[in-house]
């Protein structure tokens, strides 16, 4: 019940040709600028991390429980390994250093230097989530479109309820649900824990690779599924489709060409953030799986409190949240015209 | 010519709108909002009253490990895994409730004074966020505890509210981006209004909605922490029974006493459907508010 | 017109044109008509002008005619009627064939016609390709005469530009290159002049105008601008909630206007040529469901009587192809179009001034956005600062008052030279300068009462507080015409023009002198405007506040105003009291505004 006419918009000026000739010397310039500041936040990462790890509480004194104060051997070998005696400062310095290096330290609980640890280990968490990221995009999306065609119908109400009943639960609780549903309990289709030997890769038995994989998929699917079809819905219902419709132009080919493509974008955000969120769900799955990945492997040096171990853990999982947010922002830039032209002008 | 009614019998003028209930009474009317409170209440009643009906104690034996005496069974020590589950929520709940309004007040501090300061302030507090945002919660949690021998339950409640803050964060300097441009709050700072009474009787009223809904999807996301938290090993008091732990605790013998691990599983599951049907509820009040 | 045989029909339409009859449409699940009883004919070449304020219907009966109704509403009864061919009950298949070919349909916001992830070039031809009409060759260089006959350059490098890339004008005269290309009947355009420029508007005017008579084209043009009607339109029909009020040729309706809502609405329409004493109408337009029974304007009629509520009245003809839905339309008496005119502001009164403006450059960062401008204000007096968009109007008055601080030169309020920004200028100064916004549904807090909203300022400047506020607040609604049971009400539930009522009555709460007003009417019916400035010429006169008014429409100025400041592009082009710059304009620019806004007089 208004009388309002309609809102006068501001009329945007007159606006010039857009100037080509300085578009990649622009992008140039952006990219740089976005890196440099993934830099800086990788940076404070560490600190961060460095602080949290040493300056916290102290670690010997973790590491021995009660033996701290009955067995000062130890404690000295393990404050030597620590550096303990230098200032905080120097000590983070000295860190840095050889992570920039390639020197990850050497591992608290068994004497071996960090990064021959922990790289196989980096390699099988990859497989686990690119595969898992592989698979969850295309169904997430298959599953957002089925619901959109439906709306407001039976059907996607149904599937609205479920995922909205799944985006909450956390993945351990997914995957024990289906270790039991498939593995133990209901059905004995898949082994529950994964099993492999020290020279070989957990794929190398496909079975053992699906819960985990499945697990994954399940907890972060129904959040992306729900987003991209929120977004799904609001192209669909904006002007410029409508217009098409009324164009004359067929169904197929609005929602294909004019409603898809507007609808990406905020998808491709939602599944940056999902990725990165996966890098912290491997370590529970992985814990609940036995899978020998970085989380697994995070999870048994913080029992151990392995600082060396935690922190080198850390940076990697962290370094590649900040770089999937840089790949996301740059694709998200390269899809929308609008955002696009105004960097190259 | 503007007469206020015309010659002859004019009826009264039409009536205006009728008033716009409050968020909560929008909320009551979605099924979902609606479900998800009851499950989210009973359960809250199951953690606080059960203890008390509890057929065993909470690390009483009451049979042979992995038997299957008493109603559900009993776990890797004996102990009797109804009651365990009786006892083992209270933890997870209060832990879970403190971290996540911890989380939310400073989200919130943040993420509007970033907003409505703007300019610099927004930049820097923005950056700042986003080292925090750079770890995933669980992974901030495990770096914190990597040095410390035995957390107790404050550290566990900063470390929920910390790795909730910046989230929330983002999503309170989102909607009060909003707010901030409109022209009433404008029209308040041209009457001269103190900048703490702008934020608080002009900005944040205004997103109630949409901070409620946040407020009830942290709280899934605390219980999940939490039991994660659990499962991997670290509690606040690590021999008494927790939901999260029972499940680390007894999943050996998943194939045999399939019910020690399951009935802490499906309590934590019905926990974070149950907040999350709540969230839901208030996010659709939210969006449709926008009007 | 009564509804005729598909006969007789054919017979006055021979090829082209369009027939609507009956034709109703309801919103789903509810029992309840949006539009009813609509019955039109379209002859080729013709332009008809179809004018309503909001909540009349007018957009509806638009894209019904394609056979389209927006969710939640559905066609319920009536025909189409294009050669013969109901539109309504076609296969929806042929109704998508028809739309675009046929009939096509030119939106109202440019911003959000076009898709903005395809390039103009593609979208024009989109339609055509999708059809195999012609070979790609032939359909680019359709598209580029069509272009080239909107006034728009032709190149491929303007082809391959996004639609953000345009400015609004050009956006929405792609969309008539875009409309015309497949040859259509029948042309629907929904206010698709909106929120553009004066000149930009008349351009697109006459473009639309020649191609309808060039190409035999009909066209139903959907307005609430009265004034933009009266100069393209063939015929004119007024409706209201839902109705055709009344219907007729151009001259019929402008010179014997027969329903009350028509001259009302004329009324409230303020003149290039002569200032007036505009009003408005009392009441609200009701929405869908809250119509009142018999007449639907007769709550708000003052000639009503006991009739009017019994039944609704038929469309009945009052002269030829002149047809008025009322019953006492005989009774009205003679209209002049120049009733309510008031003499002109006096130029030459004395006058005492109460706030000047010097040197005044304004910056948004480092872009300078206006250019040294001076001007002064006196007491009861209207300044009108008049441009279009871009022209500094909205940043010189947000300047003024303390609302943007990026400005040097010298703002003096009796004197007394104020901050730069409103939080650092002394509390005296900040009362006695109030700022009345745009947008009424983003200036008031939707989360407060009326009261709390009115007291305010009140309770700051330490004017009175506690009950005694609350009894001036009720005298302040009283003032702005709004009763007192609207205190406890939410901001939420009041209409635009209710809410820009409390708007001002919250600037007067703080009893000042100065009262800057930025395009207050912009966003409202234009029946809201008259009232809105009715009620602010009484304020003038009874209190003696200055104002500061701020507008694009020149007609506007003529009505409110004694002096005017002409601006564009950051400048002050030419300035004067309103009589000598708008009978005897020096400057050309102002010339060619006077000459390009559309007028009815």
């Amino acid at each position: 019940m208004t009388d309002v006419a309609t809102l006068l918009p501001d009329p945007p000026e007159e606006v010039a040709p857009p100037r080509r000739q300085h578009g990649a010397a622009a992008w140039a310039v952006w990219l740089a600028r976005r890196l440099g500041l993934a830099v800086l936040t990788l940076w404070l990462v560490s600190v961060l991390v460095f602080l949290a790890t040493a300056a916290l509480g102290d670690p010997v004194r973790a590491i021995l429980g009660r033996d701290y104060n009955s067995n000062p051997g130890r404690v000295a070998q393990l404050e030597e390994l620590l550096n303990a005696d230098q200032s905080i400062v120097s000590r983070y310095f000295d860190w840095l250093g050889g992570l920039l290096t390639g020197d990850l330290g050497v591992s608290l609980a068994n004497q071996r230097p960090v990064s021959e640890l922990i790289s196989a280990n980096v390699v099988n968490t990859l497989v686990l989530v690119l595969l898992s990221a592989v698979l969850m995009i295309p169904l997430a999306f298959a599953i957002a479109m089925i619901s959109a065609h439906y709306r407001r119908k039976r059907p996607d109400t149904v599937i609205q309820t479920i995922l909205l009943a799944m985006a909450g639960l956390p993945e351990f609780v997914i995957g024990v649900l289906l270790i039991a549903l498939l593995a133990t309990t209901v059905f004995k289709v898949f082994p529950a824990v994964t099993i492999s030997s020290p020279t070989g890769h957990p794929w190398d038995n496909p079975d053992a690779m699906v819960l985990p994989t499945l697990t994954l998929v399940l907890a972060v699917a129904p959040y992306v599924s729900r987003i991209v079809r929120a977004s799904l819905l609001e192209v669909i219902d904006s002007d410029y489709v409508e217009l098409a419709r009324l164009k004359g132009i067929p169904e197929k080919v609005v929602m294909r060409k004019h409603a898809l493509l507007n609808a990406i974008v905020p998808g491709i955000q939602v599944i940056a953030l999902q990725l990165a969120w996966l890098a912290g769900g491997v370590v529970v799955v992985e814990t609940l799986f036995s899978y020998p990945g970085v989380g697994l492997q995070l999870v048994d040096s913080v029992r151990n409190h392995d600082v060396p171990m935690v922190q080198a853990l850390s940076m990697i999982i962290a370094g590649v949240y900040v770089v999937v947010n840089v790949v996301a922002d740059v694709l998200s830039i390269l899809l929308t015209p609008r955002a696009r032209t105004a960097i190259s002008s | 010519m503007s007469t206020d009614t015309g010659p002859g019998s004019a009826p009264p003028p039409p009536a205006i709108a009728p008033a716009e209930p409050s968020t909560l009474r929008k909320a009551m009317r979605q099924k979902r909002f609606t479900v998800g409170l009851a499950i989210t209440l009973l359960l809250v009643a199951f953690v606080i009253v059960a203890p008390y009906l509890a057929p065993f104690g909470e690390n009483e034996v009451a049979g042979p490990p992995f038997s299957k005496d008493g109603f559900l069974g009993t776990d890797y020590l004996g102990q009797d895994v109804l009651s365990r589950v009786m006892y083992g929520g209270k933890s997870i709940l209060v832990i879970a409730v403190f971290g996540t309004l911890l989380g939310m007040a400073l989200g919130i501090a943040i993420g509007v004074v970033a907003a409505y300061g703007g300019g610099w302030w927004d930049e820097i507090i923005m950056r700042a966020n986003d080292v925090v945002l750079s770890f995933p919660q669980i992974l901030l949690a495990l770096v914190v505890l990597t040095a410390i021998e035995q957390p107790t339950a404050w550290i566990l409640i900063l470390l929920v509210g910390v790795s909730h803050a910046p989230r929330v964060a983002r999503l309170a300097r989102g909607v009060a981006l909003g707010i901030v441009s409109r022209d009433f709050v404008i029209a308040a700072e041209a009457l001269g209004e103190k900048r703490t009474r702008v934020i608080l009787a002009e900005v944040l009223p205004n997103m109630n909605a949409p901070l409620l809904a946040e407020g009830g999807l942290r709280l899934t996301y605390s219980i999940g922490l939490i039991g994660a938290l659990g499962f991997l090993g670290f509690s606040a008091d690590p021999g008494a029974a927790n939901w999260g732990q029972m499940i680390q605790e007894n999943r050996l013998a998943l194939s045999t006493q399939p019910w020690a691990v399951l009935a802490p599983v499906l309590v934590i599951a019905i926990f974070c459907i149950g907040t999350n049907l709540m969230a839901d509820g208030i996010a659709q009040v939210a969006q449709r508010g926008d009007n | 017109m009564t509804a005729t045989t598909q006969d007789t029909a054919a017979e006055k339409v021979p090829t082209g044109g369009l027939i609507v009859e009956d034709l109703g449409v309801m919103l789903t699940g509810r029992d309840v008509d949006v539009i009813d009883d609509i019955d039109l004919v379209l002859r080729p070449g013709e332009v008809v002008g179809l004018v309503g304020e909001s909540g009349s219907g007018k957009t509806t009966v638009g894209t019904s005619l394609l056979g389209y109704a927006r969710a939640g509403a559905l066609i319920s009864s009536g025909k189409v009627l294009i050669e013969g061919r109901d539109v309504l009950k076609m296969p929806w298949r042929e109704v998508r064939g028809v739309r675009g070919e046929e009939i096509a349909y030119v939106p109202q916001d440019p911003a959000s016609a076009l898709n903005p992830s395809i390039r103009i070039g593609k979208q024009i031809v989109e339609l055509l390709a999708l059809r195999g009409i012609g070979t790609h060759e032939s359909r680019m260089q359709g598209a580029r005469d069509g272009l080239a006959e909107v006034g728009l350059p032709s190149d491929d490098e303007f082809l391959s530009r996004y639609a953000h890339q345009l400015s609004g004008g050009q956006v929405q005269r792609v969309a008539l290159a875009m409309a015309f290309l497949p040859k259509p009947k029948v042309l629907v355009l929904d206010e698709p002049t909106t929120g553009l420029d004066v000149t930009t508007q008349a351009m697109v005017l006459e473009t639309m105008a020649e191609l309808c008579r060039t190409h035999g084209v009909s066209a139903l043009y959907v307005t609430h601008d009265l004034a933009v009607v009266a100069n393209i339109a063939d015929r004119v029909a007024v409706m209201y909630a839902g109705q055709i009020v009344e219907l007729g040729p151009k001259e019929a309706m402008f010179k014997h206007p027969s329903h009350p809502y028509t001259r009302a609405l004329l009324d409230s329409i303020p003149h290039l040529s002569q200032a007036r004493a505009l009003t408005g109408i009392p009441g609200r337009t009701p929405a869908p469901g809250a119509r009142p029974g018999g007449c639907r304007f007769h709550d708000r009629c003052s000639f009503a009587v006991t009739a009017c509520a019994e039944s609704v009245p038929e469309l009945r003809p009052i002269a030829i192809d002149h047809d008025v839905r009322c019953i006492r339309a005989d009774e009205l008496g003679a209209w002049d179009i120049s009733r309510g005119t008031v003499p002109d502001a006096d130029p030459d009164k004395p006058r005492e001034i109460i706030l000047s403006v010097q040197g005044l450059n304004v910056f948004y960062g480092r872009k300078q956005v206006v250019y040294d401008v001076s001007f002064d204000l006196a007491k009861a007096e209207v300044v009108a600062l008049v441009g279009e968009s871009g022209s500094g109007k909205t940043t010189i008055s947000r300047s003024v008052g303390g609302l943007h601080k990026d400005w040097t030169g010298t703002i003096a309020f009796e004197g007394d030279a104020l901050a730069k920004s409103a939080r650092q200028r002394s509390a005296a100064n900040r009362k006695r300068l109030q700022y009345i916004f745009q947008n009424p549904y983003l200036s008031l807090n939707p989360r407060l009462t009326i009261e709390q909203i009115v007291k305010r300022p009140m309770e700051l400047f330490g004017i009175a507080s506690g009950k005694e506020a609350t009894d001036r607040v009720v005298d302040l609604l009283d003032q702005v015409a709004l009763g007192p049971r609207m205190l406890k009400y939410q901001a939420s539930r009041l209409s635009g023009g209710e809410r820009q009522r409390v708007a001002i009555a919250r600037a007067l709460a703080a009893e000042p002198d100065v009262l800057i007003c930025d395009e207050i009417t912009s966003a409202l019916d234009v029946s809201v405007q008259g009232s809105i400035v009715a009620l602010l010429e009484g304020l003038r006169q009874e209190r003696g506040i200055s104002m500061l008014f701020v507008t694009h429409n020149l007609a506007l100025v003529r009505s409110i105003a004694a002096r005017v400041e002409i601006l564009q592009a950051g400048r002050v082009v030419e300035a004067g009291s309103v009589v000598t710059v708008m009978e005897t304009p020096r400057e050309e620019y102002t010339r060619t505004l006077l000459s390009k806004s559309p007028r009815i007089d």
